[in-house]
């Protein structure tokens, strides 16, 4: 990211009247980001102060406890659960950015081609049928493959959610290759380096902020996912929220709050611990 | 930074794959696959079953019986036990979807209460055994409504201080089968006049209810609404929470309905699945299932295994004089059509 | 990657030797073999696992509903037909339905706000995120995305304790004296639109981030000493840079938008159909498989069409760049 660093020192002899202007800050938009955070942390900021909750009730405040913290840590079925979605999250997310990634370096970056509609729509699939349709026709498909092949197990589990994910992790890998500048590709070139290095040391570092948003994309998605899991997952593929939907009649207990309380803390500390290396070897 | 990003992704993909490798490998040599509803099963029951057979359980959840029937139809294997209602029973053995696995020549068949032996969905009990049953009915705060709770009036023809408090299932059939029995028509109807009369009741009841939803404990809990219609377990535990609630039994009637434990045609461990279906008519192991999901379990003796609170409740033993709860069978497709498009207009 | 982005000189046709024409047809075709190299990945998984059931579901809408779900093997385009009309079942005649528009009509509208919504806090928090430091900016999308690594249900249900009539910002209220009567929030289509914006706010800041991400500050910089307005160095400069994020965003918020049930089912009350619940209980309750196969390709139909017609558009501005 070295490759700029920006300076916005106002340039001087501006006619009179012409306010200094600072290109980083756009009337209001840093108080809209700085909202946008507030109403995105205000629920859960709830939900952690409910996970602290002695009440069985996820909606009424009683007193201080720990208890759903316990009985979360006894519970096998939610740590289970909670373990499946990282599995099926992290192997959907890899291959779904690897795969998008090729995707969107070979459909934009150059004059368009045959085809390159259909390419589009085709990629965008997954997003355009309701959950529910995509989950029973996919079911009818694996079973078949099942009853075919004898080969079970959770990879179809991820095999689903890599094809839902695809069209997460390409779109902004696509736009942020769209309309980019190829000098400095062709530069590279020009100069005798191989087209991998050219790779390794120009396309990919310009590509990266794209990747970095798809893969989180994609991960949300995955980790979200109900309906198409509720069909596919296989026995002992219970993942997080398969879990929690099949409370909602029964009713939910605060036990959830606390695994995601757990969730969230965990991720904190990794990326914690990764900022840290990372400018440690800065 | 980055870079950093990616290697530990890596990282905790590959340690989470092999971490799940090694959890198959990991299984008992006997293995039972469950799919239930979810918050229904009591781990202690599972626990108490893996010890007394040496059987590895793997338990999943669903949340509607169409969902799961629309898996197990789709063709998921892999499972040996479901637990369907009364009605999906019936459709589940009519399609062939089931094991005949006898469960009356089973040791502890002599428990069941005879009542339940003799059901519409499984006449004599060839392929299935009572997991729990309750009723559906609704849920009044006698702190707001004073009057009579035991009519059906109060869902579709509410009084000022219930209008805008309503809490309705979010279930086709509940609501419309609330409706027939109020207008005193039969269930599984297709008689014309009479469903564009309920139409039209239902459409007008509709303007005095706040929402249309499963979650029914914390709408009452939460204060939302202050009737709502439910099953007698969640009535229940709500009232733990909101003392003045109490449950209704509807002078003109309402629904019954059992879940039952089912063995799935094929299933992989047909044995243990046998030993399960027989496992849950003991006494005590019934009375596991009742405290955990605060329903009554139709085994005989299981009473005095159970929380002492649950035996005197009102919502599981109703009061003297109550009329008997209506278990209505599944109807058939032209019903269902006709059902389907009065749900569809008053949700439009 | 640089022998296939390598370009070619575009010298007129005539004075072109024979020779130079066949090596720069060798060149063309060697460019679309990487090129569909590169996306065979992709594609192959999607239509082995996406297209595929796809026909599954095609076939399907055209056949009869099975008595207790699934289908039975009988030719019939009832489905289709049932979605505009109503058949009298004593009479076997035809009356229009519009009931089945209405909640598509309802959901187009829904996941239309939405996308404005998103757009409108998204657009400036995406470019807030842009112009910080760089080593700052994957920290800001780590804060932008860390909420969504809990659970929808759970936050949604989060959202509902703030909401409700006895919720956090009620009491607050209440405390504070400014009301004496809880308002209602909560079961509005303020609140469904407010879960909406909330379930899909990443989906819009990320692709427009990495989209402005690579914008060149000096050019805006530039634009301004040449006494460019700030509306006109928006519409000239950052909006041509954003534009493949917007795009990007806008679609990743309005298409599952379009199908979203669980958020307007839970912050809505449940009252009202959408599309997507409508559906699901075809295949549920209502045990009509074959007209949830036709409403769903229906619908597919319709974000198709949108889809290519961007395409159409964005290939004409793109040109041979």
């Amino acid at each position: 990211m070295a490759d700029r660093t920006l300076q916005t020192t106002a340039p001087g002899g501006k006619p009179a009247g012409r306010r200094p202007f600072d290109l980083k800050r756009q009337t209001g938009f840093s108080e809209i980001a700085w909202f946008c955070l507030f109403v995105l942390y205000a629920p859960i900021a709830v939900l952690i102060v409910f996970s602290f909750n002695d009440n069985r009730s996820v909606t009424l405040w009683t007193e201080f406890s720990l208890r759903w913290y316990r009985s979360a840590l006894n519970n096998q079925g939610i740590q289970n659960a909670a373990m499946i979605s990282l599995q099926v999250g992290a192997v959907a997310t890899l291959v779904s950015t690897f795969f998008a990634t090729l995707a969107a370096l070979a459909t934009t970056r150059n004059e368009r081609f045959r085809g390159e509609g259909l390419v589009y729509a085709v990629i965008n699939q997954p997003l355009m049928i309701p959950e529910i349709v995509t989950a029973v026709a996919t079911l009818a498909l694996f079973a078949l493959i099942k009853q075919l092949t004898g080969v079970g197990g959770i990879g179809y589990l991820m095999l689903a959610h890599t094809v839902f994910c695809i069209p997460f992790a390409y779109m902004p890998i696509r736009a942020r290759l769209e309309d980019m500048n190829l000098t400095l590709e062709q530069a590279a070139a020009d100069l005798y380096a191989t087209p991998l290095q050219v790779f390794r040391r120009i396309t990919l570092p310009l590509m990266m902020p794209g990747i970095v948003a798809g893969a989180m994309l994609a991960f949300v998605v995955s980790f979200d996912d109900v309906i198409i899991t509720l069909m596919v997952a296989g026995p002992g593929e219970t993942t997080l929220p398969i879990y929690i939907f099949g409370q909602m009649r029964r009713g939910i207990t605060p036990e959830t709050n606390a695994v995601s309380t757990l969730i969230v803390l965990l991720s904190v500390v990794l990326v914690a611990l990764l900022f840290f290396f990372g400018k440690r070897r800065r | 930074m980055r870079k950093h990003l990616l290697t530990a992704a890596a990282v905790l993909a590959l340690g989470a794959g092999t971490l799940g490798l090694g959890a198959v490998q990991a299984r008992a040599a006997g293995e039972l696959h469950i799919y239930n509803w979810g918050n229904y099963t009591n781990p202690e029951l599972i626990k108490s079953f893996e010890k007394k057979y040496d059987v590895k359980v793997t338990l999943d959840d669903y949340d509607s019986n169409e969902m799961m029937l629309a898996k197990i139809k789709g063709g998921a294997a892999g499972y040996d036990i479901v637990v369907p209602s009364d009605y999906m029973v019936s459709v589940m053995a009519g399609e062939g979807l089931l094991e005949k696995t006898e469960p009356n020549q089973m040791a502890n068949f002599k428990n069941i209460n005879p009542k339940w032996i003799e059901v519409y969905w499984d006449k004599g009990r060839h392929y299935t055994v009572p997991w729990q049953w309750g009723t559906t009915a609704f849920t009044v705060d006698t702190a707001v409504y004073k009057g009579d709770v035991n009519t059906l009036k109060l869902e579709l023809d509410p009084p000022p201080e219930l209008k805008g408090r309503i809490n309705m299932l979010n279930d086709m059939n509940e609501v419309i089968n609330a409706g027939l029995r109020y207008l005193g028509y039969p269930r599984c109807n297709s008689n014309k006049e009479q469903l564009k009369e309920l139409s039209d009741l239902l459409i007008k009841a509709k303007a005095s209810w706040r929402t249309m939803d499963y979650a029914t404990i914390e709408k009452l809990t939460s204060g939302d609404v202050d009737l709502s219609q439910n099953w007698n377990g969640a009535a229940m535990r709500a009232r733990a929470q909101r003392p003045t609630l109490k449950y209704a039994y509807p002078k003109e009637g309402f629904t019954g309905w059992m879940d039952n434990v089912a063995v799935l045609k094929g299933a992989p461990n047909l044995e243990n699945a046998k030993l399960f279906q027989n496992f849950v008519m003991d006494p005590e192991n019934a009375a596991l299932i009742s405290n955990f999901a605060r329903y009554a379990n139709g085994i005989k003796g299981s009473e005095k295994f159970m929380d002492k609170d649950m035996v005197a409740a009102p919502e599981i033993i109703p009061p003297a004089g109550t009329q008997d709860p209506e278990f209505v069978p599944p109807c058939d497709q032209k019903v269902v059509d006709l059902y389907n498009r009065i749900w569809t207009n008053l949700k439009k | 990657m640089a022998a296939e982005t390598a370009s070619v000189p575009a010298t007129s046709a005539p004075a072109e030797t024979e020779r130079l024409r066949l090596a720069k047809a060798a060149i063309r075709r060697g460019k679309l073999r990487t090129r569909w190299l590169l996306l065979s990945p992709a594609l192959l998984t999607i239509v082995l696992v996406g297209l595929l059931p796809l026909s599954i579901i095609l076939v399907y809408s055209f056949l009869e509903p099975g008595t207790y779900g699934g289908v039975r093997w009988v030719f019939s385009t009832d489905a289709y037909v049932q979605f505009l009309f109503e058949r009298d079942l004593f009479e076997d005649t035809l009356t229009f339905n519009p009931a089945y528009l209405e909640i598509f009509w309802r959901s187009v509208e829904l996941a239309l706000l939405s996308t404005v919504g998103s757009l409108l806090i998204g657009f400036p928090t995406a470019y807030f995120i842009a112009t910080r430091p760089p080593s700052r900016r994957n920290l800001w999308l780590f804060l932008i995305t860390l909420p969504f690594w809990t659970n929808l249900l759970i936050r949604t249900f989060a959202m509902m304790l703030i909401l409700r009539d006895e919720g956090v910002i009620n009491i607050i209220l209440m405390k504070l004296g400014l009301i004496d009567q809880p308002l209602v929030l909560i079961y509005t289509d303020g609140a469904v639109f407010l879960g909406l914006v909330y379930s899909y706010l990443p989906f819009m800041v990320l692709p427009i981030y990495a989209a402005l991400e690579k914008l060149d500050f000096r050019l805006v910089e530039a634009a301004y000493d040449l006494y460019a307005t700030r509306g006109k160095v928006l519409r000239h400069v950052i909006l041509p840079v954003a534009k493949p994020g917007l795009v990007a965003g806008c679609i990743l918020v309005f298409v599952p938008g379009l199908g979203a049930y669980i958020t307007p089912e839970l912050l809505g009350g449940g009252k009202s159909l959408m599309i997507g619940n409508m559906i699901a209980i075809q295949f549920g309750n209502s045990r009509n498989w074959p007209f949830g196969s036709a409403a769903s390709l229906i619908l597919m139909a319709i974000v198709l069409v949108a889809l290519l017609v961007y395409v159409r558009y964005a290939g004409r501005r793109r040109g041979h760049g």
